[in-house]
């Protein structure tokens, strides 16, 4: 299998405190790869830094062969990394569907002259934004909501939509951000469902999770941070019987 | 033909009608017009930058003072200089601009109340600048401001002159009214496209919610200053034709009073609403003709002489209007059709 | 006379002024994160309602000493503005605090307005002269002269600062004001009346700003009822130069701008005189032998060096130089 994504050697230090440490990992196409730890441990800072919404201290990451560019976090969207946020951020007055469709900004680009002047190339591109729109929500079992203001879905679909808002972007990675967090069991298990079919489509996904049992059933691979240090990475069955891992983690909190 | 469209025809005709029914109730009536006209084109054009994108943009009337500054100097005995407003117009909306993208480079990555507060300190630049420009070298004439500016000029047409056409004498306001009819539809396409567009969408978006707009792609900088950019421009078309209609600009009409009375139109109006914003502006432009003939009068009569200056009262229910708008309506008093569900529901939730 | 100290000297003065100003604003940014954008209208109704005590003061002819009576317009100033504070917070800020972030900017900007048209109806459109009543003696220091005005506006501001860090940093109230600045959420599970502690902040930054509003007033003598708002702007402008959130850095911030804004002023003229390039007195040969200058930008665009001094701020160093950052947080 092919690596799609390298990091090495990220680090980060927020004041005193070292968030990250010489945090390597490499992620490989069409996995669903899974990186979990205790409280604190640095998952979403490294998701922000890997992300481009923090600034790291150290390292680099190769994506798709290519050094990836960490500036700015729409620089990283364009490289083809699509994200969703542990407490969900959409835009709240912008209905469903519209909340898709801002997400295949970076995939087109009609400009201001454009939308004036309702050029021809302007309204085609504009059609399509639609039509793809539709399709993801769709995809993610939401059409029957696309004309209803984002705040006002579920928090299960609000889940949903943000899924549908990033993979509009055209990802190759999609990184999810503890999207079971607050879940209950059928929304959960629907989840469960939704990410193995964006596998069986191709593509790849970073799962940040604190539910175990979620990351080990669904996961390839996971890595295991704690204290901002990489201290285990493999299949999970490997992972769950690593002494340190379960001294650091599944000791204290999976039985 | 369906009702919309009679609505529609009806509405054209009305306000094609409208300067020649005002003429004969007196010319004054028909310059309130066109200043409304005004007004409303300004608004929809601080509606892209505070109502779309949601950047508090203090000094809007910096920008009309360089569209109207830039025809001045371009069409007056000033510097004897008399280009046609085909050449004057679009420099005005292309110095505006380029003012806005200077200034909102540094300032847009910030939070957006440091944007509100160097615009507010922007709009004070551009008038001591206004003020003191005339030494060493007399550009801008300073306090004094500019005089005989050129009139609007199509073809010979003279839009300061009366003509006869169709044995209908078409006064110099009442042919303003047409060019300023004619600009404010362009500015309400130019919004209502906008608005659906995917620039506009971008705009929203980081209205709404930034860290998201961005981690979903879109360069929240760049797109910004275009919001920035582009509302400057429309206030600089809009300068030039207040320079032209007036044929005097100075320093004095550009003071922040102005570009609070803009911003609270677009408040009161509802915000990204284009409709809301035009019956705001409409609505906050007749203010002071209203307080004019009503309070004045009144007040003479109850106490024998003024109490309180119609201007001083204008700008006291300005402030108040934005405070009780934010306060009970935030949405504004026509606020999008999108938002009107939500007001309801906001009811709904406090009963 | 030495120009250099005499302009450091007027520096230092307006410097104290937009110190005690700019320490209202950081206050309040360090509770709400919100700008106070009527603090300026606070600081103007403080001078005019400090000139209306004194001008009554005077006018009943009583034999107090003028410092008496200077400081009961500053003791009549100080409970009317921390009302307005008070009714600020109220009516411009709570309601909307969970809002979004323009609102309450919104509602601010409307209460301004509102508040400088009020004092316009109540003291009138045209500039009050303060009553000059203190005796102005100058003393002469290394070739330079300072008044004793400028004395007691340095040193009160002094005191003042002290004052408000001693609040802050050693009384329970001040301590619970920090801990409201750190953190909203943690400072109430604590037991912190956060509502209580933001408009307590309030009125205590009107308090200052009603102080600083009588030095305008005494200094410059004179009142107006737009003065408010190129002050507010400067007195911001200063503490985001300090770091907007710092106390210290409000202080310094203040003090470096008076001193940059004396300075450039003293200053602009002679450097901006084209007479001095030898290509641009050659051009203009004849206007410098007529008048021996021609002044590019005089000391009238005073006005323009705070701004210029927040556009270069937020442009290289937006945390200001003590403070923390302000761009866009996650």
């Amino acid at each position: 299998m092919t690596v799609l994504l390298e990091a090495r050697t990220i680090s980060k230090k927020f004041g005193g405190v070292q968030a990250l440490k010489d945090v390597s990992l490499t992620i490989r196409r069409s996995e669903i790869y899974g990186l979990i730890g205790p409280n604190g441990a640095g998952k979403t800072t490294f998701f922000n830094v890997l992300t481009g919404l923090y600034a790291r201290d150290a390292g680099e990451v190769m994506f798709a062969g290519k050094p990836l560019e960490l500036g700015s976090p729409h620089q990283v969207a364009q490289a083809g990394i699509a994200r969703t946020f542990q407490n969900i951020r959409l835009f709240g007055n912008m209905t469903a569907l519209e909340n898709v469709m801002v997400g295949r900004h970076v995939r087109t680009q009609a400009g201001v002259f454009g939308a004036i002047l309702r050029t021809a190339a302007q309204r085609a591109e504009e059609a399509a934004i639609r039509r793809r729109a539709e399709e993801l929500l769709h995809y993610v079992g939401i059409a029957h909501r696309a004309g209803d203001l984002a705040r006002h879905l579920s928090y299960g679909d609000q889940r949903r939509l943000e899924i549908a808002r990033a993979l509009a972007t055209e990802p190759q990675l999609l990184a999810l951000d503890e999207p079971a967090a607050g879940m209950n069991a059928t929304e959960t298990a629907a989840l469960r469902e939704l990410v193995e079919g964006l596998r069986a489509d191709g593509l790849t996904v970073l799962l940040i999770e604190h539910d175990v049992k979620l990351v080990m059933g669904l996961c390839d691979r996971v890595a295991v941070l704690d204290y901002g240090e990489k201290i285990a990475e493999d299949v999970p069955a490997v992972v769950r019987a690593d002494p340190k891992v379960i001294e650091a983690y599944l000791g204290t909190s999976a039985h | 033909m369906n009702r919309k469209t009679i609505g529609f025809i009806l509405v054209a005709l009305a306000l094609l009608a409208l300067p020649l029914v005002l003429t004969q109730v007196g010319t004054a009536w028909v310059r309130i017009a066109n200043l409304a006209i005004l007004f409303v084109f300004l608004s929809l054009g601080l509606n892209i930058v505070v109502g779309m994108a949601g950047l508090l943009d203090l000094g809007y009337i910096a920008f009309y003072a360089v569209g109207a500054y830039v025809w001045a100097l371009l069409a007056s005995p000033h510097f004897g200089l008399h280009l046609p407003f085909w050449v004057i117009l679009p420099v005005g909306a292309l110095c505006a601009c380029v003012a806005g993208a200077v200034l909102g480079a540094p300032t847009l990555r910030l939070r957006g109340d440091y944007l509100a507060i160097v615009t507010l300190g922007f709009g004070e630049i551009v008038r001591i600048f206004m003020n003191n420009l005339s030494a060493p070298f007399n550009i801008t004439n300073g306090p004094k401001g500019i005089t005989r500016i050129d009139g609007f000029s199509v073809g010979g047409l003279d839009f300061r002159a009366t003509d006869t056409f169709l044995g209908i004498d078409f006064t110099g306001p009442a042919k303003y009214y047409y060019v300023l009819l004619l600009l404010l539809l362009g500015v309400i396409i130019v919004n209502l496209r906008l608005q659906k567009s995917r620039i506009g969408r971008a705009w929203v978006a980081i209205r709404e919610d930034e860290v998201a707009a961005k981690a979903a792609g879109i360069n929240t900088r760049n797109v910004k200053l275009l919001a920035f950019a582009m509302g400057a421009s429309f206030g600089g078309i809009a300068g030039g034709m207040f320079a032209a209609m007036q044929g005097f600009v100075s320093p004095e009409s550009f003071i922040l009073h102005e570009s609070i009375m803009v911003l609270a139109m677009v408040v009161l109006g509802g915000m990204g609403n284009v409709w809301g914003v035009i019956a705001g502006a409409l609505l906050l432009s007749f203010v002071p003709e209203f307080l004019r003939y009503t309070v004045e009068p009144v007040q003479k009569a109850l106490f024998g002489h003024l109490l309180v200056e119609p201007e001083v009262l204008r700008m006291l229910i300005f402030g108040a209007a934005l405070v009780l708008t934010m306060r009970f309506r935030p949405a504004g008093l026509w606020p999008e059709a999108r938002h009107q569900k939500e007001m309801g529901e906001m009811k709904e939730a406090d009963a | 006379m030495d120009i250099l100290l005499q302009q450091i000297i007027n520096g230092l003065t307006t410097g104290s002024v937009y110190a005690i100003v700019a320490l209202g604003y950081t206050m309040v940014y360090g509770v709400i994160q919100l700008i106070n954008f009527a603090h300026g209208e606070v600081v103007m109704i403080g001078a005019m309602v400090a000139f209306s005590v004194i001008m009554a003061v005077v006018g009943m002819g009583l034999p107090l000493p003028p410092v008496v009576i200077v400081l009961g317009g500053v003791l009549a100033a100080i409970p009317v503005c921390m009302a307005i504070g008070y009714l600020l917070e109220r009516v411009a800020y709570r309601p909307l605090r969970h809002a979004p972030r323009l609102a309450p900017l919104i509602t601010a900007i409307g209460m301004s307005i509102v508040l400088q048209h009020l004092a316009l109806l109540i003291w009138g459109r045209d500039p009050r002269a303060f009553p000059q009543i203190m005796e102005n003696t100058s003393h002469a220091i290394g070739g330079a002269a300072i008044s004793s005005v400028q004395i007691a506006i340095i040193l009160l501001s002094v005191a003042m600062m002290a004052g408000l860090t001693w609040f802050v940093y050693r009384t329970k109230f001040g301590i619970a004001i920090r801990a409201t600045a750190e953190d909203v959420r943690v400072a109430a599970l604590m037991g912190v009346d956060a509502n209580r502690v933001i408009a307590v902040t309030f009125v205590i930054a009107a308090a200052l700003g009603a102080v600083a509003g009588v030095m305008v007033g005494t200094y410059y003598g004179i009142a107006h009822y737009t003065m408010g708002f190129i002050l507010g702007l400067k007195a911001f402008s200063a503490a985001v130069l300090g770091g907007i959130g710092n106390l210290a850095g409000a202080m310094l911030g203040g003090i470096l701008l008076g001193l940059v804004e004396a300075l450039g002023a003293g200053y602009i003229g002679e450097f901006t005189d084209l007479c001095q390039w030898p290509v641009a007195r050659d051009l203009l040969a004849e206007r410098c032998m007529a008048d021996g200058h021609v002044v590019l930008f005089g000391s009238n665009y005073q006005d323009v060096f705070a701004f210029l001094v927040l556009i270069l701020v937020l442009v290289f160093r937006p945390s200001g130089l003590l403070g923390e950052r302000v761009s866009e947080r996650a």
